[in-house]
């Protein structure tokens, strides 16, 4: 019985875990900058396949490497995502801040693109986006670096055309001298196997179960990551800064902190957590284009029941979230009620996944009727963004 | 914020953009024609196959976007290696085949518009098609309507014998009883049921739990996930509550689902030796993208596999790497697209035409070929008898084949294990008969 209940509590804890890491970098995106990031599921999906390179690397190194690849997949993927979200945050969202409609539609579009790209992204593609921003950003760096104006106006409609020319030209004459070494994708349509390294596969036993080496390595990775998170919020200044901007930003501004590069370093970091969480979750689940779409509800439900804002609200809602999941779709709750008939027959009647899913959300909607901020509201005064 | 947009502007990027759209146009136009090329080297006439030129038209109808490409592509390359083969021999009736791309684009609605697009527009004189249970039962009313010919690939859930569709895939009968009797025979009687929450699933778990029951198992329970799922915990103690001891996992799962399914199986210490399930989703490539070091010992069932031996196989394979490149590999899915062209072939031979679809259609009764899972006939319910194989993940990613039948089992589309289609039967040959009639 007791280890009954200690199963079910890690099993609810390591559902949880995972729901938390991938909530952690949208309670960021979301929560503190209030942006409605959709692409959030393509960020976790780049870390997943960057973690994929990353093993295919140390494959060729052979086996004592091969075993550790995991914590350089870890590092790699964080960087990797940081970037596009770096990237994506100075070429999109910039200029939406404040539109949460906008963000949301454009955001969305940006998975999509993110999605099609891992399929069939190949080196013609690469070389040729590569040759076309070269040419177009450079030659607009250039443009804009020259004392001469005059004919600056027709840069855009002059460079734009003619770079992406040179890029689909550079792109085709690969593809017909190359043939298949260039024109096939990297990945392709299907999904790719991450194999865990040998440590993290089976589990620990324990009495009658077993608890799973992957599960108690996210738990770890979680509480790491929620620590540092919290280290780096509170005590450095750069946390100071994003804290200040998140409650009021023009005052901020007023007060000399930098507040384009305080969103785009924000930004940077909750798309680097999601790559994390992509890492994490390659052990567990699938790796393909779709893997985002699998997490992104869940990690939007778990931050709006925390409480948008509010770290903490997001840590509570994970676990709780987990928790009830899993006694709800276990079973577990229908035997403990088995004295009172009418309960258990309740119990049991959702106790198959779908209709967990189904309690779990019936719960929530409930909740959020008599707690519309969370669990943790926000409170004071805040700027509406 | 909003800046002004004066007319120099307007120009500039107006201009940009209408450079831009003529070169992908331009580039778009040439993808389209060298792809055609490539299926069809000689220039198509326009009045397509009706008018009785040197090309005979068909379509295959795919996705190619969208979350079955994954699946469907590589039917579709299978599809189109089997045309190829036939135009360098000399193509059907002394003409070429030319085929009809269209992408379904994972979207039922798409394919019923592209079904109708190849029938009335391109003018084919047959569409091979369709994956997903939801995307056939959608372009079905299309080819009733108009009474033309689609060739389904896919193994499914059986209960339909239409006119216009010929099924190349295994009915149930022809994959799942067979892999449940040798699960009773050889691995235990105690079953654990887990599959995916949608209709080919939920109707697959029906037969196996009216078998088991029949044939002295127990089924101690049974969980759906929903599509793309990954959360598989809950599943993962409710196993282990039914089945303390060890016991059959059945599984019927799709998609993403399979992955982290035994990925956390392997993780909660639920080994093939004590726990081997059977699997109907998974084949050669569903094992590379999950990871052959999480499902080696575990079962499947199909009619074919890339290890099954014979010639015919061999050439298929090596044909196929040939093609596709070499670290590609075969399913059952791409075996039945690729003779389900074949078999079309033999069918228009016979009939000596490929417009009169009724001519076709009767002659296509009873023509056998020597495939490379064996030697298949095509039945007048039109399914195929064909051999059932039980394989075993070895840890390359390929199966070893543990089981196979002694012959090729004949096809029973309408179920006989539930009550409102037991007696029936289905056959075409026989126009008093038709697709559904209570057998004697």
């Amino acid at each position: 019985m007791l280890i009954g209940l200690f199963d079910g509590l890690f099993n609810g804890i390591s559902i949880g875990a995972v729901l938390l890491i991938a909530a952690l970098g949208l309670a960021i995106v979301f929560g503190l900058m209030g942006v409605i990031n959709l692409a959030h599921g393509e960020l976790m999906m780049l870390g997943a396949y960057t973690t994929f390179v990353v093993q295919n690397a140390f494959r060729q190194f052979g086996e004592p490497f091969f075993e550790i690849y995991i914590f350089f997949a870890l590092i790699a993927a964080f960087f990797v995502t940081a970037g596009v979200g770096l990237i994506l945050e100075r070429g999109v969202i910039r200029y939406l801040y404040g539109r949460p409609l906008e963000t949301l539609l454009a955001t969305w579009g940006v998975s999509l693109i993110l999605q099609q790209f891992v399929r069939s992204v190949n080196w013609v593609l690469v070389i040729g986006l590569a040759v076309f921003c070269v040419l177009f950003f450079g030659g607009l760096w250039i443009l804009n670096h020259r004392q001469n104006r005059a004919f600056h106006k027709w840069a855009i409609a002059a460079l734009l055309p003619l770079s992406l020319g040179i890029a689909i030209a550079v792109g085709r004459f690969l593809a017909d001298t190359y043939q298949l070494a260039v024109t096939r994708p990297w990945f392709g349509a299907q999904n790719v196997d991450v194999s865990a390294p040998t440590w993290l596969r089976g589990g620990l036993p324990l009495g009658n179960f077993q608890l799973p080496y992957a599960r108690l390595f996210i738990i770890a990775l979680t509480i790491v990551c929620v620590a540092g998170l919290y280290y780096f919020l509170q005590r450095s200044p750069w946390g100071l800064r994003i804290r200040a901007v998140t409650q009021n930003r023009s005052m901020s501004s007023c007060l000399g902190i930098p507040t384009q590069k305080v969103d785009a370093l924000t930004f940077a970091l909750g798309s680097g957590l999601a790559g994390v969480a992509g890492c994490a979750i390659s052990y567990l689940g699938s790796v393909g284009p779709n893997t985002g779409q699998n997490y992104i509800v869940d990690t939007f439900m778990v931050v709006v029941v925390g409480g948008v804002g509010k770290l903490v609200g997001t840590i509570v809602a994970a676990l709780a979230i987990g928790t009830v999941n899993y006694l709800v779709g276990s079973g577990t709750l229908a035997i403990l009620f088995t004295p009172i008939q009418p309960l258990a027959d309740f119990f049991t009647f959702f106790a198959t996944t779908s209709m967990a899913k189904v309690m779990v959300f019936a719960l929530i909607i409930a909740f959020l009727q008599v707690r519309p901020g969370g669990i943790f509201p926000q409170k004071g005064r805040t700027v509406d963004a | 914020m909003i800046k002004k947009f004066n007319r120099r502007k307007f120009l500039v990027y107006g201009s940009a953009t209408f450079g831009t759209s003529l070169l992908l146009k331009a580039c778009a136009n040439d993808e389209t024609t060298t792809t055609t090329s490539a299926t069809n080297a000689s220039s198509p006439t326009a009045t397509g196959a009706s008018g009785g030129g040197d090309t005979i038209r068909v379509g295959i109808l795919h996705s190619l976007s969208g979350t079955m490409a994954i699946s469907e592509q590589s039917v579709v390359d299978a599809e189109q290696l089997a045309i190829e083969e036939i135009n360098n021999a000399g193509g059907v009736l002394g003409k070429r085949i030319e085929a009809i791309v269209e992408d379904g684009a994972s979207n039922w609605d798409t394919f019923r518009e592209k079904a109708t697009k190849l029938i009335d527009q391109d003018r084919v004189v047959a569409v091979f098609g369709c994956w997903t249970s939801a995307s056939r039962k959608n372009v079905l009313p299309v080819f009733e309507q108009k009474d033309h010919m689609l060739w389904y690939p896919v193994q499914y859930e059986g209960q339909e014998c239409s006119r216009n569709i010929f099924y190349t895939g295994a009915a149930p009968n022809q994959q799942i009883e067979p892999s449940v009797d040798w699960l009773l025979q050889n691995k235990g009687t105690d079953f654990f049921l887990v599959g995916s929450d949608y209709v080919f699933p939920r109707t697959a778990n029906t037969i196996i739990k009216a078998q088991v029951a029949e044939k002295g198992g127990r089924v101690l329970g049974e969980d759906y996930l929903p599509l793309g799922n990954t959360e598989v915990t809950p599943i993962i103690t409710k196993i282990r509550q039914a089945l303390p001891n060890g016991g059959v996992i059945y599984n019927t799962l799709n998609g993403d689902s399979n992955v982290a399914f035994f990925k956390q199986l392997q993780g909660a210490g639920l080994t093939p030796d004590r726990y081997p399930s059977m699997s109907v989703s998974i084949a050669e490539e569903e094992v590379r993208a999950i990871g052959a070091d999480y499902l080696e010992g575990h079962y499947a069932a199909w009619n074919y596999f890339q290890t099954v031996e014979t010639p015919e196989n061999q050439r298929f394979v090596q044909a196929f790497r040939q093609k596709y490149g070499q670290d590609r590999v075969t399913n059952d899915p791409m075996e039945a697209a690729y003779i389900a062209v074949y078999l079309w072939k033999q069918a228009v031979e016979k009939a000596g035409t490929a417009e009169d679809l009724a001519k076709v259609r009767a002659a296509a009764y009873g023509q056998t070929l020597n495939a490379p899972e064996g030697t298949v006939t095509m039945q007048p319910n039109h399914h195929i008898s064909k051999v059932v194989r039980i394989g075993q993940v070895r840890n390359d990613g390929m199966f070893e084949i543990v089981n196979s039948t002694d012959s090729a089992v004949e096809p029973i589309p309408w179920n006989q294990f539930v009550k409102e289609t037991k007696g029936y039967a289905c056959d075409w040959s026989d126009p008093n008969k038709g697709g559904r009639f209570k057998a004697a």
